[in-house]
Formats: C-alpha cells, structure tokens, sequence
C-alpha cells in the first residue's frame, strides 16, 4: 500500500470574493456573481462582452515586492497560495524547514500582459516596455509563488484544458511519493481580459468568461480529504469526450450512496456539458456545479471545484467527494476524496 | 501517472535508457543534418522571414527550412494545415523518434515541453481582433488552435499515440524538465515507455519581447563564453526522444542509444529574468543529478551548456560549473551550441538532448562557435571547434526565466 496523501489546505479567489469561504458561501446561496461589461470599439462598432470579474473588494494578495508590477493572474494566486498554505507552514518554508514544491496550471495565463506587449509591439518595437515581457511568459506567475514563499524545490507550469488542475495534483504526488518535496501547492490561476473573454464566447455567447485562483496544499497525511484515486486523464486523441468522461466514472467508481458529493465541471451550456451529463446521468446523490455560478474559469475551474470538494469533506458534510470534468480539448479527468487511513 | 491509495507504490529506481531521437534544428531536418552542422562547426543563421523585422534592432535568428508542404503519408493535408509551425517541427521530430525506436504508436504518455507554443496563431488571432472583419468561424478556428494542449493532442492522434498529456511550461528549461520527467515516470515503474521532448517556433512576440530586454545580440552572431559577448540569437526547431525501461527494450529487441544516467530540477528565486550571479541553482542541479547518477563530476566528459551568450548568463552557469567541479573543473570540456543555432526556448532543452546524444553516439564534441578571447570565468576546457572525443557521459543544463533549472546526465548502456 502506499502511503497516504491528503490535501491539508484550500484558498480560492473568485467572482464571489476572496478566500474559500467566500466560493462556499457562493454554492451555498446559489448567488451568482453580478456580471460586468468589457467595452471597447472596432470600426464604429461597439462590442460588449459580460464578465465576471473578482471583485477588489477584500482583496488578500500578501505584500510582497515582485507582486507589484505582475498582472492580476498572479496576484489571484498568490492570495490562494497563502490562504492554502496558512501562516505556520509558510514560516516553517521561508525557514528552511519544509520543501514545498510548486505546480501551477493554466490554461490562458498572463493574457493581460500579452495583450499589451503585442500592441506595443507592433505600434513600434523600439517602444515595447521590457518590464512587459517577462511577465507574458507562462511560467512567471508560478515564478513568483517560489520566490514568495521562499522556496528552492521544484516548480513546474503545465499548460492544459480546463482539466490541468487534476494533473498537477498527479504530479504533486509523485513528487512527495518519491521524497522531492515536504508538500506540494498545486495553484491554478487566469485573469480576464477582453481578448480571451471574446475568444471564449466564440464557442458559445452563453459564456461567461471569469477570473481568479485555487490553490490546495498536498502532503503525506491522512485526513477528511485523502487522496483515494486519481486516475490518469483519458485524453481525447483516441476518444470522444463522451467515452472518456464515462471511462474516467468507471474508474472512479464512487458511491451513490447519498454520502458522497459530486462536484462537476458542468456549466449549464448544454453542449459543453454533454459528456459529464451523460456519464453522470444516473447519479442520484448530492452535486454542486460551481461553474453554474462562477462562470466559465477555464483554467481555474476544476480548481474551484477542487477546493468546494476539500471544504465540504473538511466541514464534515460528506464521507466522500469526486471532482469530475470533461475539458475542451485534451482530457476527461475526475479524482475521488475521502477519509484515508495510515498504512499498517 | 496515476495515483490509486489502494494500490502497490510504484518500484523504484529501475534503469531507464533512450531508444530513439528526432531533431529538427536551424542546422537540419533530421539527424543526419544535423549531426554533419555539429561536426563541422557550421553556424544557421539567416534573415527571419517569418514577420517584419524591419524595425528590429536585429534581423537574423536561427529560422528552420520548414515547407508547406505534407511531409509523409502518414498526415493528411488537413490535418497538417490545421498544425502550427511549432507542432509541424515537433511533429517531425516525434516522428522521427518513434520510427528509431521502432514504434508505431500505442497507449504510451506524452511529455512535451513548450513556452511559446502556437502563439503564431494567437498574433493572427490579435491582429484579426482589430480589424471589422472578424468573422467567427475563422476567429473561433483560431482561438482553438492557438491552445497547445489542442494542437498536442492533435499530433498525438496522428502519431497514433493514445496515453495522457502533459505539457510542461517552464520557459527554456521545459525541453529539459519534459525528459526529465519522463524519466522518472519510467524509472519509478509509473510508465514504461514514453514519448518527451520540446518544441518552440519563432514568433514575433516574442522576438520582439528580447529584443525589448535588449538580449539579442545586435550581430546575430551570438558568441557564449567570450568575455565581449552582447546577447543570444533566437532560433526553432525540435528535439524529441522515446524514454523507455531497459527492460521493455530488451523485451522488444530495442536499439540502445544511451541511458538516462540523472536529472536534477530545482527554482532560482533570484530575480524572474536574471540567474544567481554564483549560479547556484544550476550547482544544485548539477549536483542532484550527478548525486542520483552516482558520479563524480571529473567523471562527465562533456557539458552542453545553457551558454545563451547573454553576459548575466555565461557568468552564472560559468560559476555554478567551477563550484560543481572543484579541481576537476579543468577537465571539463563545455560548449554552447547555441553558438551555432541560437536559442530554441522551450525546445531548447530537448534539442540539445538530442545534439549530446548524437555526440555520445558518434564520439565527437560540438563547439562553442565564435569566441575570440575566452571569459576569465571559462576555467574549464571550453571546446571551441568540433573535435572527435571518447565520450563516454554527458550532461546537458538548462535554465529558464522564472528560474527553472534541469540538468540531464546521459550515458553509454551499462558505464555507470
């Protein structure tokens, strides 16, 4: 048997606030968050995308130097990090007395940046700001988390569809499994903006294109939210996302026994939810669907589903609780926590 | 890959060994290309067609001879127009790796490396999102391919690979943390065999981007380890590998190229753009590696550097080489090749995989092109024009902004 891992820790930052509590009292109330309008002008025309942005109220991105000239994407994680790591283990890191190995996933990324730089760019090269550049690139938001919180351990960026939260979890444990690391954060992040909000409503104008954070905390434990199976995400190269969403529920195999929470990628378009609609169909038990309420998050959303899941099994509302989602267009994937046990 | 708490931990430690390499470079489209520009110190520099540069400080980079058109009957046309000029060169590559190896395909991960991907497509995208001709369908074709987990999973349909996907962006390092990572996905019995490499094409953001930084050389002619060095060149290109247990290639009657002997991975925290001056956390890589490959460094023969020929960089891996190797460290011979091809980014790492395992395999060395007086920080034997060698281990470092670091030690089947 393998010695067991457990998510000990949780943050998000959403379009329903700052912290965790504020994405649970989100599923709770069934609230969504009110929308806002991206506007800009192209020839004469008008063109208004809904949004749903992270609002700057309560915002709790910890002070810390590099911060200041980064994009909102990595101000979004950073305040998950913080909030999943909690103040003991950061001070224990900065010490020099725990590896924490970081894995931060995404599907857009620093889109904001991008945007300006290549404006800038091509209005006149010799004027593009260099202090834009680097922060365009994919893996200088997870650049900052290590220098944050002062770690040397392993930090990888893995680029994916919505999907991407479940790997890195993956990747984390085969890193505390083979001793790289203490405990590893895995962060998933995006940050609005108009280019990427158009892009996303291309697919379909129900979306709405949303912003902000979750980070979990994983390490050897046992706990309310073990790690009992994660199986490798079917990828789409060979099958249909049907197929692959029903595979990945077969290797799941969680109870419906009324005490296991399913949280879903679905995101009332009918089309985007057609494959977890139908590998779930005969679930009868308790099921949140964040992205009802949050939008779509793209590369943050099983990350806040992710993270409902933690809380629910940490608060005791549940025994057990699959994450499922169908991404875009790599992977079906799903993970099942529950109480894990020590090995004997 | 995969994690079931109710199942046995993987093994540990068992032998891992390379059974194919593809390589596209500025140097060539395959290994033979390649393998003769290496030999014979050929630089691959030429104009960048590909955008405008006319308002560049610099105008060259290490641009591949890529044609449009289908290069096998093994892709359709579609299939080939709807692939970016990135995964058309990692296609290739992967392509080439596979037929070494003597596969066809199968149920087997993928481990790529990438840090521009298929941003040609997103300046596309860009351009068209300002003008009043921005008809859906062609945006939203756009908008799809520019997503490197689409267009990898693209080419893992035509290459007929069917495992999971991971794509890893740790800007220049993601190359060499793709094979690293699939080394320890073999090694630690989580796989046993996989497909890992890198891939980066030349784009204009993000020439622009180190033009902006003012870390092109204003030449094209980058030259890693002289003392009045001013800058790197860019290039593209591919390299992929097929990682597999020895014992698989055994039980299938593989080619051996080499084993995969160590990897080290570790984050400098120092600045997003700028190394430790004393390069430590290159140190620490090159001593992990050589830590889990068991091996002293006297006993490398060869170093593929980093060496971008940026003055921040050369001092930093330069330092960090000297305090790896002790009194040891003037028998170690270091190139960039880099020199001869520019900088791949996110390829880089993979390419130059494939360039110390062909120097492994033919037993010669690539040089460090175009120094004209050595920096005082080259206290080891810097190799400054291709010779023949005994090559027996080699290791290959790479560091990437946002402080990733890898170092892979390579080796002939059985030396260690």
């Amino acid at each position: 048997m393998r010695n067991p891992l457990a998510i000990t820790g949780a943050g998000a930052v959403s379009p329903a606030g700052w912290g965790a509590e504020a994405l649970m009292s989100a599923i709770r109330t069934g609230e969504k968050p009110p929308p806002s309008m991206i506007e800009r002008e192209i020839g004469g025309n008008r063109i208004l995308t809904p949004v749903l942005r992270v609002p700057t109220a309560g915002a709790t991105t910890p002070k810390f130097a590099r911060l200041r000239r980064a994009s909102p994407i990595s101000k979004f994680a950073a305040a998950a990090v913080a909030e999943a790591l909690g103040g003991a283990r950061l001070a224990e890191v900065t010490a020099g007395n725990l590896r924490v190995g970081v894995i931060f996933t995404l599907t857009n990324g620093c889109v904001n940046y991008s945007n300006r730089f290549f404006a800038e760019a091509l209005a006149d090269p010799a004027f593009a700001s260099p202090i834009l550049f680097p922060e365009t690139v994919f893996n200088a938001p997870s650049s900052h988390l290590s220098a944050m919180i002062g770690s040397t351990s392993p930090n990888d960026t893995l680029v994916a569809d919505s999907t991407g939260f479940l790997s890195g979890i993956d990747l984390a444990a085969e890193w505390i499994e083979r001793g790289d690391v203490d405990g590893c954060l895995v962060v998933c992040a995006e940050e609005i903006d108009w280019l990427s909000a158009e892009g996303l409503r291309h697919y379909s104008p129900s979306y709405i294109p949303s912003e902000g954070a979750a980070a979990i905390y994983l390490e050897a434990a046992t706990g309310p939210a073990g790690l009992l199976k994660l199986p490798d995400g079917i990828s789409l190269s060979f099958h249909t996302k049907l197929e692959a969403a029903a595979k990945i529920r077969a290797q799941l195999a969680p109870n419906d026994d009324g005490l296991t929470l399913l949280v879903d990628g679905r995101a009332g378009i009918a089309r985007h939810d057609r494959a977890e609609a139908a590998a779930w169909a005969d679930w009868r038990g308790p099921r949140w669907s964040p992205r009802t309420l949050l939008g779509e998050g793209m590369g943050v959303s099983t990350g806040w589903q992710t993270v409902a899941a933690v809380e629910a099994l940490a608060r005791g509302h549940y025994q057990q609780a699959v994450v499922s989602a169908a991404g875009g267009n790599q992977q079906a994937a799903g993970m099942l926590m529950g109480t894990n046990k020590a090995c004997i | 890959m995969a994690y079931f708490s109710d199942s046995p931990l993987p093994s540990q430690a068992r032998p891992v060994v390379i059974t194919g390499l593809g390589i596209v470079s500025p140097m060539g489209r395959d290994l033979g290309e390649n393998s003769l520009g290496f030999r014979t110190g050929r630089m691959a520099f030429s104009p960048v067609t590909l955008f405008d540069t006319s308002r560049q400080r610099v105008a060259t980079a290490g641009q591949v001879d890529l044609p449009d058109s289908v290069p096998d009957a093994g892709i359709s046309r579609k299939a080939w127009s709807r692939m970016d000029r990135g995964t058309r060169l990692a296609w290739l590559a992967a392509r080439d790796a596979m037929a070494a190896a003597g596969l066809s395909g199968g149920e087997m991960p993928m481990v790529i490396g990438t840090s521009a991907a298929a941003m040609p497509v997103g300046e596309e995208y860009f351009k068209q999102a300002h003008t009043p001709d921005r008809q859906r369908s062609r945006q939203l074709r756009r908008v799809e391919l520019y997503q490197a987990q689409r267009q990898m999973t693209d080419m893992a349909r035509t290459l007929g690979v069917g495992g999971p996907l991971r794509i890893v962006s740790n800007a220049c390092a993601s190359g060499a943390n793709a094979i690293g990572q699939a080394f320890h996905l073999v090694r630690s019995g989580r796989a046993d065999c996989v497909l890992a490499g890198g891939y980066d094409a030349l784009c204009q953001l993000v020439f622009c981007g180190f033009d902006a930084l003012q870390a092109l050389s204003p030449s094209g002619i980058p030259r890693p380890f002289d003392a009045a060095r001013d800058g790197l060149a860019l290039g593209e290109g591919a390299g992929f590998v097929i990682v597999e247990s020895a014992a698989s290639a055994k039980a299938r009657g593989a080619r051996v190229v080499a084993e995969i002997l160590g990897y080290g991975a570790a984050t400098d925290t120092h600045h997003l753009t700028q190394p430790h001056p004393l390069g430590d956390a290159a140190w620490g890589t090159m001593q992990a590696a050589c830590a889990m490959a068991g091996l002293m460094p006297e006993q490398i023969d060869y170093i593929n550097s980093h060496g971008t020929g940026t003055p921040l960089n050369d001092i930093a891996e330069g330092n960090a080489i000297q305090r790896w190797a002790g009194e040891a460290v003037g028998k170690i011979k270091v190139s960039s090749t880099k020199s001869a091809i520019g900088h791949l980014l996110g390829g880089a790492g993979a390419v130059e995989s494939v360039i110390s395992l062909m120097a492994l395999e033919g037993q010669w060395l690539p040089a460090s092109l175009n120094v004209r007086e050595a920096d005082a920080v080259c206290t080891f034997d810097l190799v400054r024009e291709p010779r023949e060698a005994s090559v027996r281990r080699v290791l290959t470092n790479s560091f990437g902004f946002g402080g990733a670091n890898a170092t892979l030690i390579f080796g002939k089947e059985g030396i260690r």
